[in-house]
């Protein structure tokens, strides 16, 4: 057998892998002083980008809290997994499609569906939810602002896009999609950000684990043929964007959902078998990245054969085979003398299972062609060994004012009831039924909170009394004035989400969505927002079980804003019991739970430039996100919790964008029940702050008067307020403040707002009249 | 009185289908695979919804060939009971068990959600639990569901009450509005000339538990049971 083939590999050829100088001399110092073969090249340039080896990231994650009792799995393997009791766990992750979308936006969607829906299974979990975190630029130009027409309607198409692709793939795999977030801001007109999240079933004594084992044990390749399609993806998505970046669409890979519901059942089937020793899916880096992993986390070697892997087109070379990105491939570790029990499997689902290679006592992933040794690379140089940078931070601040524009506080008496249509109807608050209607949220059959219905979503679990809730949150503009801040601001809304159904948050994943990290104010947005995650992690008590950092987030040096996403799965004991927001029926009080007592005046303005009326009502941004109390916060989650397991409680809505105003606006409209409140005056603060101002901690529950009683001794215990502000009646919406009528709007034009305004802004071309 | 549900590579709500009869109305039901000309002695046998071969080429065009359907079609006509729901609705189109075809929704996009169906006839084993002009609530998921067939076929469809569901108001009107999909009048549901095999896109699995926001459909299965009870 030949030895590696040497090759000339020049500082031009190291540049354009995006290895750096020292990079390519510690390559060859763990190859043994040795230059790499253009195979090997390329395996460590996909290996060690960004994507793979999170080599920016990875210090600072490492200070996320990742432990609980309830956790059987964290960071590190396909995706994390809890317990969730009665002998079931669940596997889930979120995971980024940022860069693909851009560049062709159905094809980057529904792969970014099918990458994490293949992270979920390989573990051997049955995928019963996806959800996801979609943000794209404006759909309509902002008043005031000048018109890009091109830029608005690039948006639409990108939007449009995005949802097919995902209703595509999830739709034809046949996994509910549960909801999620849409939100626009400017800052992603070039750079849409696509997270998707995925959650699947699994019996707690029947998971699987992406580790190789067993000297001599086969090394098993099953699923799609490969192609040259998504070579050096990874490395596409750890670099920005600069002009011709959509020239890059042959780095973007087809997917095929319905091939990777056919690797599903076989895969599950094959597991039950007991055959597998372990498995993992081929994603980002492909062959290359699911050998060499799957070595190092069982400390063995692997050894494969370029001429037995399934191909779909000729004369590819190792190189474009090692580092092939095609899509609905798995590779698995059989039990040596088992394995045909595994090639029936996938021979009945019509699917290719071909032996590749071997594992090996080395250590080494080896990679053969026609006996030729084309690569030989000690597995953990690759994974362990990747280099993990402290990149230099350097504190940034906002190009906005912290403080409210003194022009702002001249404004004439607004028309409060109008301001409240303009915000239902405002692209981030308005109904996205548009989108979730074409994605199948009822296959399975599990579905109790279909998108739109809940504050999260909820499915049951069949068999059991239990059901599982989960919801995505991220305020990207909180996080743009203060990173930590607005990133403990997305855990904890995320974690009242859930709290607001009567389930229990266990666990959490995280996306974190940003700019370039080499620039210093960018990594020092990071570590603030890893803090924050911590910080608030650490107080709700739930453990961080993986996740995924996409940085690179820019366009023409135009960064996005710091975007972290936390999924939060909680647990519900009774699904049966489940609470939805909206108002069942008339004559029931309307109580404002409320953590936290308002601050001064001047915070009060300063907070009220980062809400939603700042936004779509004054057209500015200014101050800081809400203060939060972790402490008080994790309270009102644990009150709100013991007034749903008590049964005092008909409905709960977590009170965030729009403030009281819309919050108890959407409580109005899935059964047309209104609801006449009176609110008190707080400080000197404008009718507007009260109404619109988005402070933390607060949630609008209605519950029977007799309950009244217990549901604020509950409070009293927690050290929380429960504060009756009205009662359910009629078909209107009044709010009044300290007695004086300020919106008296009937419920179904201002359900006709929420409902309409998404889906006519689509419809509205941006050089139109309007 | 067995059920039997045919599994399709790509077949989706096979599973759901399959707990509906086994958890809910609580009969015998068995699986079987489309490589399979058993039919394993079913009394009725469910083409579920889903994307049999991935809807390649045409919706049903390439699973009409599977050797499951050589048995279903003499099981069909020797007066077996046969349920197409969704893409089984398309795949009995396609077999030309029934007649037309599902075009893509007039919106071009995917739709789920519930809808309004109104019964319209009753003397099929599938409705005898529902009352004539009934309107059941019951939730659509499908890209191709717009129901076309010529002018004749549909003549003689209405001439023998063989449109079993319509897509109504929630007060029974037919109207353009109610119409998810741009089906022609209005058809959600049909039966063959012996009532004994029914097409419908909406899944009738999918509301049969209360918490799940519904249990119309349940009638669907309730008639099956009473029809073969009969027998």
């Amino acid at each position: 057998m030949e030895t590696v083939v040497a090759s000339v590999i020049t500082p031009e050829l190291v540049h354009e892998h995006d290895l750096t100088p020292e990079e390519y001399e510690k390559v060859k110092q763990l190859l043994g002083g040795r230059e790499p073969t253009l195979t090997e090249l390329g395996i460590f340039s996909v290996m060690w980008s960004e994507h793979c080896s999170y080599k920016s990231s990875r210090v600072h994650l490492r200070r996320l809290p990742t432990y609980s009792r309830r956790v059987v799995q964290g960071p590190g393997e396909n995706a994390g997994i809890i317990d969730i009791g009665e002998g079931w766990a669940c596997a889930f992750k979120i995971e980024s499609h940022n860069h693909p979308s851009f560049i062709e936006p159905f094809q980057g969607a529904a792969t970014g569906v099918g990458g994490i829906l293949r992270d979920i299974f390989t573990m051997g979990a049955r995928p019963v939810a996806v959800m996801d975190s979609l943000r794209f630029g404006p759909l309509q130009a902002a008043s005031g602002r000048p018109r890009n027409p091109s830029e608005i309607r690039k948006n639409h198409a990108l939007l449009e896009g995005v949802v097919s692709g995902i209703a595509s793939y999830g739709n034809c795999f046949g996994v509910p999609n549960l909801g999620g977030e849409t939100k626009f801001e400017p800052c992603y007109s070039g750079n849409p950000l696509v997270n998707v999240f995925a959650l699947g079933l699994v019996r707690r004594d029947q998971i699987f684990y992406a580790r190789a084992a067993g000297e001599g044990n086969p090394v098993l390749y099953v699923g799609a043929k490969t192609g040259r399609d998504g070579i050096h993806g990874a490395t596409m998505a750890s670099a920005e964007f600069g002009e011709g970046s959509e020239a890059k669409r042959p780095n973007v890979q087809v997917g095929d959902p319905f091939l990777e519901k056919l690797l599903l059942e076989a895969c599950l089937e094959a597991m039950q078998t007991g055959a597998v020793v372990g498995i993992q899916d081929m994603g980002a880096a492909g062959l290359t990245c699911s050998t060499c992993e799957m070595g190092a986390r069982g400390g063995v070697g692997i050894e494969i054969e370029l001429d037995r892997v399934p191909q779909r087109e000729t004369g590819m070379s190792p190189y474009e085979i090692m580092l092939s990105e095609s899509q609905e491939r798995m590779l698995l570790v059989a039990q040596k003398g088992r394995e045909q029990e595994v090639f029936r499997i996938f021979e009945k689902w019509g699917l290719d299972a071909v032996e590749i290679g071997r594992v090996t006592s080395g250590g080494n992933l080896r990679v053969l062609e026609h006996g030729r040794i084309v690569s030989d690379i000690p597995n953990r140089a690759l994974t362990d060994d990747a280099p993990a940078y402290r990149r230099p931070m350097k504190r940034w601040e906002p190009a906005v004012p912290r403080e409210m524009p003194s022009a702002i506080q001249r404004n004439p008496k607004p028309d409060l009831a109008d301001d409240l249509e303009r915000l239902l109807a405002s692209s981030n608050i308005a109904s996205k039924r548009w989108i979730w209607q074409q994605y199948d949220h009822m296959v399975q059959t599990n579905t109790v909170a279909a998108p739109g219905a809940g504050d999260a979503g909820v499915i049951r679990i069949k068999g059991s009394s239990r059901g599982l809730a989960m919801a995505l949150d991220g305020n990207s503009r909180w996080c743009y004035l203060d990173p930590q801040l607005g990133a403990m601001h997305a855990v904890v809304e995320a974690a009242r989400n859930v709290a607001c159904t009567g389930a229990t948050p266990v666990g959490a994943t995280n996306c974190l969505n940003f700019g370039n990290p080499q620039r210093p104010e960018i990594m020092w947005q990071f570590s603030q927002v890893v803090d924050g995650i911590s910080r608030a992690c650490e107080e709700l008590d739930i453990p961080i079980t993986g996740g995924n950092v996409s940085f690179y987030n820019e366009t023409l040096g135009e960064a996005i804003y710091p975007t972290p996403v936390l999924g939060v799965v909680g647990i519900l004991d009774d699904v049966r019991r489940a609470v939805f927001p909206h108002f069942r029926e008339p004559g029931r009080t309307v109580v404002l739970l409320r953590a936290s007592e308002p601050g001064d005046l001047t915070d009060a303005q300063s907070e009220f430039g980062s809400s939603e009326y700042a936004k779509a009502v004054l057209g500015e941004l200014w101050g800081f996100p809400p203060a939060l109390e972790l402490e008080r916060e994790a309270a009102l989650e644990k009150a709100i919790l013991a007034m749903i397991h008590s049964g005092l409680v008909d409905s709960a809505h977590d009170c965030s964008e729009g403030g009281i105003a819309v919050t108890l606006a959407e409580s109005t409209f899935a059964k047309g029940v209104g609801a006449e409140v009176d609110l008190r005056s707080e400080e000197q603060l404008a009718p507007e702050f009260i109404l619109f101002g988005e402070d933390a901690s607060r949630i609008v529950i209605s519950c029977e008067h007799a309950n009244l009683p217990r549901i604020q001794a509950v409070a009293r215990k927690y050290g929380i307020s429960a504060e009756q502000i009205g009662e359910t009646a009629g078909q209107r919406l009044e709010i009044k403040l300290d007695h004086r009528r300020l919106v008296s709007s009937s419920v179904r034009a201002l359900r006709e707002c929420y409902e309409s305004a998404f889906e006519a802004a689509l419809r509205t071309d941006p050089e139109g009249a309007r | 009185m067995k059920f039997g549900v045919i599994i399709f590579p790509g077949s989706n709500c096979d599973h759901d289908v399959y707990w509906t009869i086994q958890n809910v109305i609580k009969q015998p039901v068995t699986w079987l695979w489309h490589e399979s000309h058993d039919l394993e002695n079913c009394d009725v046998i469910i083409i579920p919804g889903g994307f049999a071969f991935g809807d390649y080429l045409r919706t049903g065009a390439i699973a009409k060939f599977s050797p499951v359907m050589e048995s279903v079609r003499k099981f069909a006509e020797s007066g077996g009971l046969l349920l197409g729901i969704c893409n089984g609705f398309q795949i009995l189109c396609e077999s030309g068990l029934l007649p037309g075809a599902l075009m893509r929704n007039v919106g071009l996009k995917y739709v789920c959600k519930p809808v309004q169906v109104r019964v319209e006839s009753t003397d099929t084993p599938f409705t005898n639990a529902c009352q004539e002009g009934q309107v059941l609530t019951i939730p659509i998921g499908h890209m191709e569901g717009s129901y076309f067939c010529d002018e004749s076929t549909l003549e003689e469809l209405i001439r023998n009450q063989r449109v079993v569901f319509r897509y109504a108001e929630p007060d029974g009107r037919i109207t353009p509005e109610a119409n998810p999909n741009g089906s022609l009048d209005n058809i959600a549901g049909i039966c063959s000339p012996g009532r004994n095999v029914l097409g419908m896109m909406p899944h009738p699995e999918r509301a049969t538990e209360p918490e799940l926001g519904g249990t119309d459909g349940s009638k669907i299965f309730e008639s099956l049971v009473s029809a073969m009870a009969e027998k």
